[in-house]
């Protein structure tokens, strides 16, 4: 079949402002978006720029806004989104170029979290010991890619950019919900503050977006009210 | 632009992050370069577990996974670093669960362990549960562990900075120089920046995208390989290239063999497990390489399955809901969509695939990077992980051992340079030695015309997989020798199409492409020559193991005319040599 692909292109060192382009290439059904990124590059077009590494919803490399929503590019297909597909990059980023937007400050959020495990015990001589249950407290934010699919979805982030962000406080309930973790209450203190978890407003658009089907807004809210039980 | 620091660290994945970590750890200056962002090396798509010997759920020794890692190499194994693989696995696995990886556990709040291939109980009397895990994503979890641990040491990490070269002082690498840093394209501006270092970790990864059909990632282009076989360094054992056997059909993403561990069979078209006639104890927990083996025979004799009768069938279905979603969720999903497939109910399409290289450059058990058959060290170099041969893996590679090896290998590396660097000297590097590297790019970026890089990867991606594959013939492998010469002498050609410097891409596939052509010269010839059988190493006309001839290491060094190939011996220690079965 013949797909219609448009593509929001800016190279800073030829263009005023973003414009998009067209392109038709054959494809079947099964074909992710990342093959037409990459028949389009390989055969009509070698400055097209993304990123891209391990082509199967693993890495995070290629998270970009197609027909509206953010997805990876690996890992949606033609016949999930029909013959007219549009590609842009991920909104709220600084685009570099194309399709490739700078992480910096994304990755400056996720750090500032402490998105590493504390354990104030000394460490036994073999492992520590974690119930089931306790291991499945935190399991779904374990799952995050460091995609940024959830927070440029995110109009709070849109709003309001010094908002830490979906990705970051997934990654602090990963820890903050580890019996292992002693560090919980360092945590919710810097997830307590005016750009923190009341940025929320349950929109819902993380979840959408996520490509490791994470319950973004369940952990935010969880996280939430651990702010509030920390603070009565 | 000219950066110092003592230790450098090339690649940023499981091994290249655990030795990052222990050099901040000691206070060592150290950088760690990435083509990438960290997350997004390909340690993360490792999917099974990680095996060690920690007997959580039954009996088992470190010297049984000794044992069953060098049989499963077929005995090219050095074996004194399968010892210190096995043995140091567990206080490895200990020390990521207390990093915070998040192992899935036992009952009793232990980490869990399941089946894998070819790892054994008592010397290869039965499967034993050796391989720890969290779900089916065990390599996400190291990956984002010493990611996270990176972070809270305070390691300094240069993202998407593309080692193009590797500096020397008093000679070249394999001219008894010494390492003196890199050179690294920045990717956001294309600016080249000097790296000085004492001591230079390659940590790189494979090279799987010279295969048409592979596991790997776009980013597995055999950097550092190359890197260093242009410096006169040889590649060791590179025509042993491990064939996952349960790839997705067409397109190559993995299916773990923890599908199997867990109790997942083979199918032919027929509906028959096949692998009793191959394997009739271990079955389908048979090592990779006689796997792989099993499905190109059932396929070659018309018992594959689908139109063109050219795959076989992974079948989960009576596994069960739970386990299949607990414990094997992100490969169900990927059946599903990459396939659309649903694994509760359907058999899923898989083909072999293109995944693993046992050889690399050349290391003694301290991951110091070695010139010769005497084991003359390069000062200052050091490899770990799957660029590296130091040799654990010998001629076919376990489940989970690459894991065990970028672990166990990344963290010694880490030490070993400590070391090194509080004893040595600071380097001192010419001013220029950007210079030929930058006439290298601007080559590219500037030829006026010339083929596409693209087109002629693709070309050398169908040559790799037609004729350096599961099976082998002379006449395949003179092919692909003689292939990869034209290919190779085209690629003087090439021409990108991209001229900007801003994020460029085209560029630097086309550079890339160059490193994957280094590495398959290298495989095709070394494989040529190899006139026996062994592990993943199988041609038609030598069907036997040849330990006369053939119990060696081979070393292929880069000439003019082609590789020129000479072999060292191999280490026994423990276990001699014995007819492999399963």
């Amino acid at each position: 079949m013949q797909v219609d692909l448009r593509i929001l292109r800016f190279d800073p060192e030829r263009d005023a402002a973003p414009h998009w382009e067209s392109y038709r290439v054959e494809a079947e059904p099964m074909d992710r978006v990342l093959n037409l990124l990459t028949t389009v590059k390989a055969e009509q077009d070698g400055t097209l720029t993304f990123r891209r590494s391990c082509a199967h919803g693993i890495c995070g490399s290629d998270a970009m806004l197609i027909n509206g929503r953010n997805r990876l590019a690996c890992k949606i297909r033609v016949d999930q989104l029909g013959k007219k597909i549009t590609v842009a990059p991920l909104t709220g980023l600084p685009v570099v170029k194309d399709l490739v937007v700078d992480m910096d400050t994304f990755f400056s959020k996720y750090r500032s979290v402490m998105p590493f495990l504390i354990a104030d015990s000394p460490a036994p001589e073999r492992e520590r010991r974690q119930s089931q249950a306790d291991r499945a407290r935190y399991d779904d934010t374990t799952k995050c890619i460091l995609c940024a699919a959830c927070t440029t979805a995110c109009p709070s982030f849109w709003a309001q950019p010094s908002y830490v962000g979906p990705a970051a406080i997934v990654n602090a309930h990963r820890f903050i919900f580890d019996s292992r973790d002693d560090a919980g209450d360092e945590r919710l203190e810097i997830l307590a503050d005016k750009d923190g978890v009341w940025r929320c407003r349950t929109i819902f658009n993380c979840v959408d977006a996520c490509p490791r089907g994470i319950n973004i807004t369940r952990a935010i809210l969880e996280v939430s009210r651990a702010v509030v039980e920390r603070s009565v | 632009m000219r950066i110092d620091h003592d230790a450098l660290v090339i690649g940023a994945g499981g091994a290249g992050l655990w030795a990052a970590l222990e050099l901040a750890r000691a206070g060592v200056s150290t950088g760690v370069l990435t083509k990438l962002y960290p997350t997004r090396s390909h340690t993360g798509a490792a999917q099974g577990g990680v095996c060690a010997a920690l007997g959580n759920q039954e009996e088992d020794h470190w010297e049984w996974h000794m044992f069953d890692t060098v049989k499963g190499g077929d005995y090219l194994v050095d074996q004194d670093a399968a010892e210190v693989l096995a043995h140091e696995a567990i206080e490895t696995v200990i020390e990521l669960e207390h990093m915070g990886l998040p192992f899935n556990r036992t009952p009793d709040g232990k980490i869990d362990q399941r089946r894998f291939g070819g790892h054994t109980r008592n010397f290869g009397e039965a499967p034993v549960k050796r391989a720890c895990f969290a779900a089916d994503r065990t390599g996400h979890m190291i990956l984002q562990t010493l990611y996270q641990n990176c972070i809270k040491a305070g390691v300094q990490f240069y993202d998407e900075y593309h080692v193009v070269d590797l500096l020397f002082e008093g000679g070249d690498g394999g001219d008894g120089g010494r390492a003196a840093g890199a050179v690294a394209y920045r990717i956001a501006d294309g600016e080249l920046h000097t790296f000085g270092a004492k001591a230079v970790l390659l940590a790189t990864g494979g090279n799987g995208r010279m295969f048409s059909i592979t596991s790997n990632a776009h980013s597995l282009t055999g950097d550092g390989m190359s890197l260093v076989y242009r410096h006169g360094i040889p590649l060791e054992d590179m025509e042993f290239y491990q064939f996952h056997p349960t790839g997705i059909y067409g397109i190559g993403i993995l299916l773990s063999e923890a599908a199997r561990g867990e109790g997942g069979t083979l199918l032919n078209a027929d509906g028959e497990r096949f692998m009793s006639r191959y394997a009739p104890k271990a079955m389908e927990l048979a090592p990779r390489d006689m796997v792989s083996r099993a499905i190109y025979l059932e396929i070659r004799d018309g018992r594959g399955a689908g139109p063109k009768k050219d795959y076989v069938y992974l079948d989960v279905r009576h596994l069960g809901r739970a386990v299949i979603e607990e414990k094997l969720p992100d490969i169900t999903e990927f059946a599903r969509v990459y396939l659309g497939v649903e694994p509760l109910t359907e058999p899923v399409p898989v083909q072999p695939t293109a995944h693993y290289a046992m050889g690399g450059i050349p290391t003694d058990l301290r991951t110091r990077v070695v010139r010769d058959e005497a084991n003359t060290v390069v000062e200052g170099l050091f490899a770990a992980g799957e660029t590296a041969c130091v040799s654990v893996h010998g001629a076919n590679r376990l489940g989970t051992n690459s894991l065990v090896d970028l672990l166990v290998f990344g963290r010694r590396a880490g030490r070993e340079m400590t070391a090194y660097c509080r004893a040595a000297e600071a380097p001192s590097i010419a001013a220029d030695v950007e210079e030929p590297v930058r006439s290298e790019l601007e080559a590219l970026r500037t030829r006026p015309e010339g083929e596409s890089p693209s087109a002629l990867k693709a070309e050398l991606a169908t040559l790799m997989m037609d004729n350096v594959g599961v099976f082998r013939t002379a006449r395949m492998m003179a092919t692909a020798v003689a292939g990869v010469a034209a290919i190779k002498e085209r690629y003087t050609r090439v021409r990108v199409r991209d001229t900007g410097r801003i994020f460029n891409t085209d560029l630097l596939e086309a550079r890339e492409l160059g490193y994957l052509i280094d590495g398959a010269e290298a495989m095709a010839s070394s494989a040529i020559a190899r006139t026996e059988s062994r592990g993943a190493h199988s041609r038609d006309d030598y069907p036997e193991r040849d330990d006369v001839n053939f119990l060696a290491h081979t070393l292929a060094y880069r000439g003019e005319a082609g590789p020129s190939l000479r072999y060292k011996p191999v280490t026994i220690t423990r276990f001699e040599p014995k007819p492999r079965t399963y």
